[in-house]
């Protein structure tokens, strides 16, 4: 668990307004702490930091505390962030599809039940490359080869388990191949799997676009197709839909309030991060990050996770991986 | 505009004072966070990153590297003179760092360190200057077969601190592959021996095994079994810098470490630890002083795995700077600094950014210097440490082992662990079981096993791949050669003798 303090005058000021003039402000918090269970560098701490950015830019709040507890999906932070932010109506947790599939692998005594679903913040497609001297040159060849022996053509992405695993095995679900029969090559990051696929030692590579969308310009990897509904600007890939392969994925990412807030705190805090949204600081930070901007708050988002639970259970289930 | 050009364009803008200022504070945080343990340079980096958005890109990297190249040295120190390392590629600088100090020679062994970091980080730099894209063709050829038996090749490293029985080295090694085990399994996301304790999900920090079994371990057997009476000093016995043998000595160990650790390196999954045990192995094996080895600590065994760490460090940044991969922790948050300026690493960085890149590479040579200076001075003063009394010196250690395991994840978990590694240290020290195998084995058991997994599952449970591919055929026949090698070599030398 690390710290950050960004004791900025800015800081100290308003905190101290916080204190002296609390009664006015008492609806809107005016210093948020970001729980990220990951550790630095990773997606959800970036999207902890273009959060803060953004909400500097626009003003609308300047004090920040983040606060790391990395581990295992967030399967580690979360219980820690349950039990040690009760009530706090000026916290949140950032979370996402990754942290869905770790609970459901891990058994986790823990859900995303037990926390306020707030916000979906963004979402990033995913793209199946494959190196640029491989023999298939579409999708449709890809596929064609998983069909006539699936064991055959193994595919690089992140941890199993993973975003990059799941689009795996819902790809081989749909073709009506069994999930677990999918040679899938787990490592522990893009830069070694980017590796792998760079020197020709396996057939394909699932990531986040984001992660191959520099090898593809430079022809490196090709790709051959996007998870997500629409084409992605940055890819000249189609997307798995129209190629004839009935899979959606979105790695998406979102904000979570801790347990035992009221009701009023939630709706603060919704406010909070729909004004945010609405301004310039997280436009610029969607564009820079490649993320898509895909708001979901409140009631309608709390149904989305609950049904992402069921879906990736259903999946994670049928690759092995949940008892 | 050749390689040459670049560079000296490079050197030209790393060599303004405010860069070079810039460098400075690098090279002090790294070597100030390379001496704690726990705190690594990848977490610090990260913790770094706002930086980015006063400072201009150029400055910023500057900075980094030299956290990056900062902590590399930094890690030895204590490593020789608390038997407490400072990051995971220094544990084996404390197997002989630390005897050596013990028996007065703690000079000679920051010295070789020291010298021995500058050596081979410009010897490094030297590599990522000039054979980058070779290097980089040639790592890229290494698969999961390639690696599993590159893994295999460092396992015969073991021998070398096996000790005096066989079976109780073997014993350490097994106890280092199991504690390597507890997490959960990459290839299936399945955690395995947690028993349902969230924070052994991620694995057991390789350190906190180093500082617990090594550091804590050793200050409950003297607390145990130490003489009773008055204190006694740890004595300086002949003059702090290293004499003319020394010299002799170490200086083909750094260029041979150099030379192991620059390309292990610059592999994907190569790791900087990886080459430190090869380095060692090497060492001991070609030494004609075996018997310096694990009792008053023999200066090569200083000297290469040190040199080894710091190739490794460059090596890393070959990769990473040709083909935009991130294949280390740091490399990684590196790269998303990056892009927060805007920049997308990947292959064409060099194209696209020659001005950054170069200047990055230049503020390495700079840094390395800086270094030395920064680093020779300090040994003289470091050495008075083990002029604290015994009992005060080792309650010290316990305290800063305690301090720095905590600052790693903050968790009480972690804190149990180390005492309770202490313990086992102990026990193992008690009843004469080498500690360095368990090391060995936690950090190569979970390498060699997921590579191994990532082989089959490509060649579909065919084993041969590992004989039919070049590389790794050759890379297991060094294995076979270093473990029997030197059985067939007598068995042919004694029918010539008779």
């Amino acid at each position: 668990m690390l710290t950050r303090r960004h004791t900025l005058r800015l800081a100290l000021l308003s905190t101290a307004l916080a204190v002296v003039g609390g009664p006015v402000f008492a609806a809107t918090p005016t210093s948020l702490n970001i729980f990220v269970p990951a550790a630095p560098g990773g997606g959800w701490d970036q999207t902890a930091r273009s959060i803060e950015a953004a909400m500097r830019k626009d003003n609308i709040i300047s004090s920040f505390r983040v606060e790391h507890r990395p581990g295992a999906g967030g399967a580690v932070g979360l219980p820690v962030f349950v039990s040690s932010k009760k009530g706090q109506g000026d916290t949140i947790m950032i979370g996402g599809l990754v942290m869905v599939g770790s609970l459901v692998a891990n058994n986790s005594p823990v859900g995303l039940n037990q926390v306020v679903p707030l916000a979906r913040l963004t979402g990033e497609a995913e793209v199946i490359v494959v190196p640029a001297e491989s023999p298939f040159k579409t999708i449709k060849d890809l596929i064609e080869a998983m069909k006539k022996d699936v064991g055959k053509v193994s595919f690089a992405g992140g941890s199993a388990g993973g975003t990059d695993h799941i689009l795996a095995g819902m790809i081989a679900k749909s073709l009506g191949l069994d999930p677990r029969k999918v040679a899938y090559v787990a490592y522990s990051g893009g830069g070694p799997a980017q590796a792998a696929l760079l020197g020709n030692q396996v057939s394909a590579g699932i990531s986040g676009v984001g992660e191959f969308a520099e090898q593809i310009k430079a022809g490196k990897l090709r790709a051959l197709a996007v998870s997500s509904p629409n084409r992605v600007s940055d890819v000249d890939a189609p997307t798995l839909k129209e190629s004839g392969v009935n899979v959606e994925l979105s790695n998406w990412r979102g904000v979570f309030g801790a347990p035992g807030i009221s009701d009023e705190q939630r709706k603060d805090l919704i406010a909070l991060i729909e004004k945010m949204a609405a301004g310039s600081g997280w436009k610029y930070e969607l564009e820079n990050k490649g993320w898509d901007g895909i708001l979901l708050t409140g009631d309608a988002f709390k149904k989305y996770v609950d049904e992402e639970v069921i879906r990736i259970t259903a999946i994670l289930t049928d690759l092995g991986l949940k008892k | 505009m050749d390689t040459l050009a670049h560079l000296a364009n490079g050197f030209s803008l790393a060599l303004t004072p405010i860069n070079l200022l810039w460098c400075l504070v690098g090279v002090t945080v790294g070597t100030a966070i390379g001496v704690l343990p726990g705190l690594g340079p990848a977490l610090t980096i990260a913790l770094l990153l706002p930086l980015t958005y006063k400072v201009d890109a150029t400055s910023a990297f500057i900075l980094f590297a030299g956290i990056y190249y900062g902590a590399m040295y930094g890690g030895s120190t204590t490593s020789i003179l608390l038997n407490t390392p400072g990051e995971s590629a220094s544990i084996v600088t404390s197997l002989e760092g630390n005897r050596m100090a013990r028996n007065g020679r703690a000079g000679a062994a920051l010295s070789t360190a020291a010298i021995g970091s500058f050596v081979a980080g410009t010897i490094g730099t030297i590599g990522l200057t000039f054979v980058a894209e070779p290097i980089v063709r040639f790592a890229l050829k290494f698969g999961p077969a390639e690696y599993f038996s590159l893994m295999v090749l460092s396992f015969v490293t073991v021998s070398a601190v096996l000790g005096n029985s066989a079976l109780r080295g073997l014993t350490a090694l097994v106890v280092g592959i199991f504690l390597g085990m507890i997490g959960i399994d990459l290839q299936t996301g399945q955690p395995r021996f947690a028993f349902g304790v969230t924070e052994l999900l991620d694995g057991i920090n390789v350190l906190i095994v180093a500082v617990g079994l090594f550091a804590v371990g050793e200050t409950l057997y003297l607390a145990a079994h130490g003489k009773s009476g008055p204190p006694e000093v740890l004595e300086v016995k002949d003059s702090i810098w290293m004499s003319a043998a020394d010299w002799g000595r170490s200086w083909k160990a750094w260029i041979r470490g150099s030379l192991v650790g620059f390309p292990i390196g610059a592999m994907p999954a190569g790791g900087a630890e990886v080459p430190t045990f090869l380095s060692y192995w090497m060492e001991k094996r070609f030494s004609k002083h075996q018997h310096e080895f694990g009792t008053v600590g023999a200066i090569e065994g200083v000297a290469g795995p040190e040199a080894a760490n710091n190739a490794s460090a460059a090596g890393v940044l070959v990769p990473m700077l040709a083909l935009g991969l991130p294949t280390s922790a740091t490399a990684a948050i590196m790269l998303s600094a990056f892009q927060s300026y805007g920049i997308n690493p990947g292959p064409q960085l060099l194209d696209t950014q020659p001005a950054l890149v170069w200047s990055l590479i230049a503020s390495l040579y700079i840094g390395n210097v800086m270094l030395l200076v920064l680093n020779l001075p300090l040994v003289g003063l470091w050495v008075k440490i083990l002029k604290v009394p015994e009992p005060l010196l080792y309650a010290g250690i316990l305290v800063f082992a305690t301090i720095g395991t905590y600052g790693i994840s903050r968790s009480v978990v972690d804190l149990l662990l180390l005492y309770a590694m202490g313990i086992m240290g102990y026990l193992m020290r008690r009843f004469d079981f080498p500690t360095a195998p368990v090391i060995i084995g936690m950090i190569l058991g979970p390498l060699a096993e997921q590579e191994f997994r990532r082989a089959m599952t490509i060649s579909q449970g065919d084993l041969t791949i590992f004989l039919t591919r070049p590389l790794s055929l050759t890379l297991l026949i060094i294995a076979f050669l270093g473990v029997a090698g030197p059985w067939i070599w007598s068995r042919l030398r004694k029918p010539a003798a008779v």
